[in-house]
């Protein structure tokens, strides 16, 4: 009943909704430019062999570590530093997905990069897409966008599903929300949409900040006039990663606020339908 | 009695796909002059065959019946005459959970023993009660006159004088029995909790009579078949077996007679085959109650009856006598009559399997052995019962599950289990492949050939105990017992692979034996003293036996080994040596995350203790298998079992059937489910069950998606190697919310390691042991 440990054999455990602080931290900081350099290892906070909610279909979702957005509202803090994040070897990784191959494309379901923000990892990112996509894998990037210049169009030609999230349209509340201007972010949208890469709108509806249904009707009309959005999802905010903020002694503005209700979140998706849009 | 056999039909070779046809109502053919008389021919329209001239109800099936690969669009909605007998009961099922026990009728259970009882005399379709009343649940001292003395004390009914005499001075019961023959290992074994639920103090269920006989062939050919089982035995040398088998017919024999005159109290001549489909199900159902008069086993299922009653659907549905609205009319009156199956038990009994389970299994589904779909109108029918009358742990609704069944059904199915969480889901093509495209499950997870096979209950052993048995040198961890052989325990301070491998695996050695030996006794007495008479009658004679073993508290021992394995496990003693604690140090893989460093151990336990369980001959040559299950005994096996080695702590519950340890499977449902798909089949030919539980939003932000995403999950799973789903798709809030105020929830089913269950009628601790169990999808 012999099973040593090899070499590549990295104990991926640990759940997404689980604080993860420290795992990256033996690399040091050499070893984590390194790393991104070559694109190997990538530093993951978690993931998961059955997401219904990350994409179309079930899917193995992969959260990495590092992100250069501090969105007021992240339930997530704790991907904010790529050291936060574990080492895992490009093989591991796909050693990882080929597990779980024939069951993607039986659930028509397939990988999805997601974080903290996949693409401050890019090269790491496109090296695990190359080797999904020979294995027949549907590809898809969950990111903020703000760093898609990182990505040439023959990059692209990897992923075949973006997720984009959608922070927010009006430049300064953008960066009272993330800390960043979303210019970079409006423009790559605007890229992936001539390109006709097909794209999934991550919106969320965050009291206080981006329940304004003026913004939301700016949004909505952003991402009709595109033309390569085939569904929006409005994500309500939610309290799950209060606690990481404690445990991470950070401030957090959203402490005491509450999610939005029902009736506003049903009014959101319906500004997007209004524009001809799928949204839920 | 039936039409002479014609010219069999030529062999048919439908390899094709199913019709390809959209599901439109069936052409309705103009009534033959012959159907308006009075005497008509139960089998006209029939295909002939050989299932004229034998036996053989799966022959007439594959001739007869039509595959429906459309969707749920069809089906009928409750009328008010269902909904007003649905009422009526639930009126009396509030006043049932409040006594526990709403009558009792103290007249011993049999087949003829007690009159007729209604709901609503007028307005029942489907009739038939065990006792004389809905709910009235009888007394069947054959299994033992303790049980049934325990009971009536524990709901406050004094036994009557005459019933104790006649059951302690003339007539001896299995329990009795059992335990003249059981020796003081065994005894020590029970006591402690390392063998528990074995059916030495209750009826041993897990016997599905092949009900559809009666509708088919009547009871006059089905006592004939038996009379001619029973000649041909006349010839031979009366050796102890054939003894056995004359008397065994003989009581067969007789009980169909029994069985014939019940029906007659109700108005109905059962001796000749039914003649339309309200008679088929009427038949059949008859079967079904006369079983349940004169047995309590532990469960008592149906069988796989959907597919066949179709076949009469169908035809009254093509000659104009029946629509869809009554078609579902019959169905649901038939389900109620299922759902109102009431024993009479203990509360020891209740505590290992709650909720008043009686685990009428009903098989849908499943692909035929020529690549045909079993999926007709009426498997849908079965599952809109769950609308029209509300979600019900029974009847324990089983879908024979395969990628290929058509996509209408598979979607419904899906459908129904997430707005319902009342249904499980098996592995076509692993339970076909072992016993054939005519297997039912018995109870949750196991299965057999319907009329040809039938199975000795054994519940399981507490695996886990049996390895903090090994770390004792045979003594018990909570009471410091020499219940174990005497062997050297554990010596130094941390647990080494090796050494802890190799005294389990003489202690699993000893237990096997000791398992063996106590089920043989069961069933020799089961045999003697509370013979299965009328359920054995609708088998053919000589079934295929097996000896259905099972073990418990799986993942805790395979963490526990990769603990040991892959960190340091140190012990911590009491005074006199007893080791009781353990202290890890590092981490270690655990179970249900598809880590095959820990996988594999419990792949090999299963198939290692399943090779110590064959050495042991068994009572009439019984083929041994086993399950991994658990039904609600989890938390009673947790209650007696210390703290382990994995980190779960004394008292602490097990984790249900195969599933990984609550909260350990952490990385997704696939993970999950493909840590316990390595399970192999061959070494637990009894059933494997896996009970997930997610949350709507897990599987999807639209019910679109959540469906289809749900059949994706199934595709996968069963698909590869995967044996069974329980299905729950719940908040966790609203179990919770059900905790504090079951009043708002009476009809909340959920599904827990095998059978479904109203989940207010579940002890606290058993309502916990679920709220903590992983929830996918957070």
């Amino acid at each position: 009943m012999s099973a040593a440990a090899s070499e590549t054999e990295v104990p991926l455990v640990g759940s997404q909704y689980d604080l993860r602080v420290g795992l990256g931290e033996k690399v040091g900081e050499q070893g984590i430019k390194e790393a991104l350099e070559k694109g190997d290892p990538g530093f993951v906070h978690s993931f998961t062999t059955g997401s219904a909610v990350d994409g179309p279909g079930i899917r193995v979702v992969a959260w990495l570590a590092g992100c250069q957005f501090r969105c007021a509202y992240c339930h997530n803090p704790d991907t904010w530093k790529i050291s936060n994040g574990m080492p895992v070897k490009v093989a591991r990784a796909v050693q990882v997905i080929k597990q779980y191959s024939h069951g993607l494309q039986t659930m028509k379901g397939g990988l999805t990069i997601s974080g903290g923000e996949p693409l401050v990892q890019h090269r790491f990112v496109l090296n695990v897409f190359a080797e999904a996509k020979k294995a027949r894998v549907h590809t898809a990037l969950d990111t903020n966008g703000f760093l898609g210049d990182r990505l040439t169009d023959n990059d692209l030609k990897l992923v075949d599903l973006v997720l984009l999230d959608l922070k927010a349209f009006l430049p300064d509340l953008h960066q009272r929300l993330t800390g960043q201007s979303n210019q970079s972010v409006l423009e790559f949208a605007r890229r992936l949409a001539e390109l006709k890469k097909p794209m999934w709108v991550r919106f969320v509806l965050v009291p206080g900040w981006t329940d304004d249904l003026a913004e939301v009707e700016r949004i909505a009309s952003f991402a009709a006039s595109l033309g390569n959005v085939e569904r929006v999802d409005v994500l309500p905010f939610h309290q799950m990663g209060r606690f990481k903020w404690g445990n991470l002694g950070m401030d957090y503005v959203l402490k005491n606020t509450d999610p939005p209700s029902p009736a506003l979140t049903n009014q959101a998706v319906e500004r997007f339908r209004s524009k001809g849009l799928t949204a839920y | 009695m039936s039409a002479a056999i014609t010219t069999p039909a030529p062999k048919k070779k439908e390899r094709a796909a199913p019709p390809a046809k959209t599901p439109a109502a069936a052409p309705i053919k103009k009534a033959k002059p012959e159907v308006l008389a009075n005497k008509v021919d139960a089998w006209r329209g029939f295909k002939p065959g050989l299932w004229q001239r034998d036996v053989n109800v799966r022959w007439f099936l594959q001739q007869n019946y039509t595959p429906y690969d459309g969707d749920a669009a069809f089906l009928a909605t409750a009328t008010e005459r269902t909904t007003g007998i649905w009422k009526k009961l639930q009126a009396l099922f509030l006043e049932e959970r409040k006594k526990s026990v709403l009558d009792v009728s103290q007249i011993p259970s049999s087949i003829t023993a007690h009159a007729p009882g209604y709901i609503d005399r007028d307005k029942e379709i489907i009739v038939g009660l065990q006792t004389d009343a809905p709910l009235k649940r009888a007394i069947m001292p054959n299994g033992g006159l303790r049980m049934v003395l325990n009971s009536l004390e524990a709901y406050k009914y004094t036994p009557d004088p005459k019933v104790v005499e006649a059951f302690s001075k003339y007539r001896k019961t299995h329990n009795e029995g059992v335990f003249d023959a059981y020796t003081p290992e065994i005894r020590a074994c029970r006591s402690s909790h390392l063998l528990t639920g074995l059916p030495d103090a209750y009826g041993r269920g897990r016997i599905i009579g092949d009900y559809r006989r009666v509708a088919l062939y009547g009871v006059a050919r089905l006592v004939q078949q038996k009379e001619r089982e029973k000649a041909s035995l006349d010839a031979q040398m009366s050796t102890e077996e054939i003894i056995r088998d004359r008397e065994e017919l003989s009581e067969q024999m007789r009980a169909l007679g029994e069985l014939h005159t019940m029906a007659k109290n109700y108005g109905f001549d059962i001796s000749q085959p039914a003649r339309d489909a309200r008679e088929a199900v009427q038949w059949l159902y008859f079967g079904y109650l006369a079983a349940v008069k004169e047995q309590n086993g532990a469960a008592m299922s149906l069988g796989r009856t959907s597919t066949f009653l179709d076949i009469y659907f169908d035809r009254d549905l093509a000659e104009g006598t029946l629509n869809e609205s009554q078609a579902q009319e019959i169905i649901d009156d038939f389900v109620i009559k299922l759902r109102i199956v009431r024993f009479l038990r203990t509360p020891e009994y209740d505590e290992l399997f709650a909720g008043d389970p009686t685990w009428v299994t009903e098989s849908i589904g499943g692909m035929g052995d020529d690549g045909r779909a079993l999926v007709t109108r009426t498997s849908f029918r079965f599952l809109q019962t769950l609308y029209n009358l509300g979600p019900a742990p029974e009847p324990n609704l089983t879908i024979w599950y395969s990628p290929l069944l058509p996509e209408g059904f598979r979607k419904f199915a899906a459908k129904v289990a997430i707005d319902t969480s009342a249904l499980q889901f098996e592995s076509d093509s692993l339970m076909r492949g072992a016993w054939g495209d005519d297997g039912a499950i018995a109870c949750c997870v196991s299965p057999m050939l319907v009329g040809k096979q039938m199975q000795f209950f054994g519940a399981r052993a507490n695996l886990a105990k049996c390895f903090l048995y090994a770390i004792n040198g045979g003594r018990d961890e909570i009471s410091g017992k020499q219940v174990g052989p005497v062997m050297e325990p554990v010596k130094g301070d941390y647990l080494d692979f090796d050494d802890i491998t190799a005294k389990f695996d003489r202690m699993m050695d000893w237990l096997a034996r000791v398992y063996v030996n106590a089920m043989n006794v069961i069933h020799y007495m089961h045999d003697k003293y509370s013979y299965e008479r009328i359920e054995m009658a609708l088998h053919d004679y000589a079934p295929v036996r097996t000896m259905a073993f099972g073990i418990a508290g799986l993942s805790i021992v395979t963490d526990s080994l990769s603990a040991i394995r892959h960190a340091k496990v140190k012990v911590i003693r009491d005074e006199t040596g007893l080791i009781v604690d353990y202290q890890t140090e590092g981490d270690f893989p655990k179970f249900g995350n598809n880590d095959n460093r820990v996988d594999y151990f419990a792949s090999a336990l299963v198939s290692e203790f399943m090779s110590k369980l064959r050495k042991h001959p068994t009572y009439r040559n019984a083929l041994h298998t086993q399950s991994v299950l658990t039904i609600t005994s989890n938390v009673v096996y947790g209650k007696a079992t210390g703290n382990t080695p994995d980190g779960r702590r004394k008292g602490e519950p097990f984790a249900p059937g195969a599933n990984p340890m609550h909260g350990r499977d952490t990385h997704g449902i696939q993970a999950s489910a493909a840590s316990v798909a390595k399970i192999p089949y061959r070494d637990a030919a009894d059933g494997i069950s896996l009970t997930t539980t997610m949350i709507p939003t897990g599987l999807g932000r639209t019910p679109e998606d959540q469906v289809t995403n749900l059949v994706g999950v199934m595709d996968t799973f069963f698909g590869a190697t995967g044996y069974h789903l329980n299905i729950n798709v719940l908040n966790r809030d609203m179990l919770l919310d059900a905790v504090d105020h079951p009043e708002k929830y009476p009809q909340l089913t959920i599904r827990v390691s095998g059978y479904a269950v109203n989940f207010v009628r579940l002890t606290r601790e058993q309502q916990m042991d679920v709220i903590n169990r992983t929830f996918h999808g957070k």
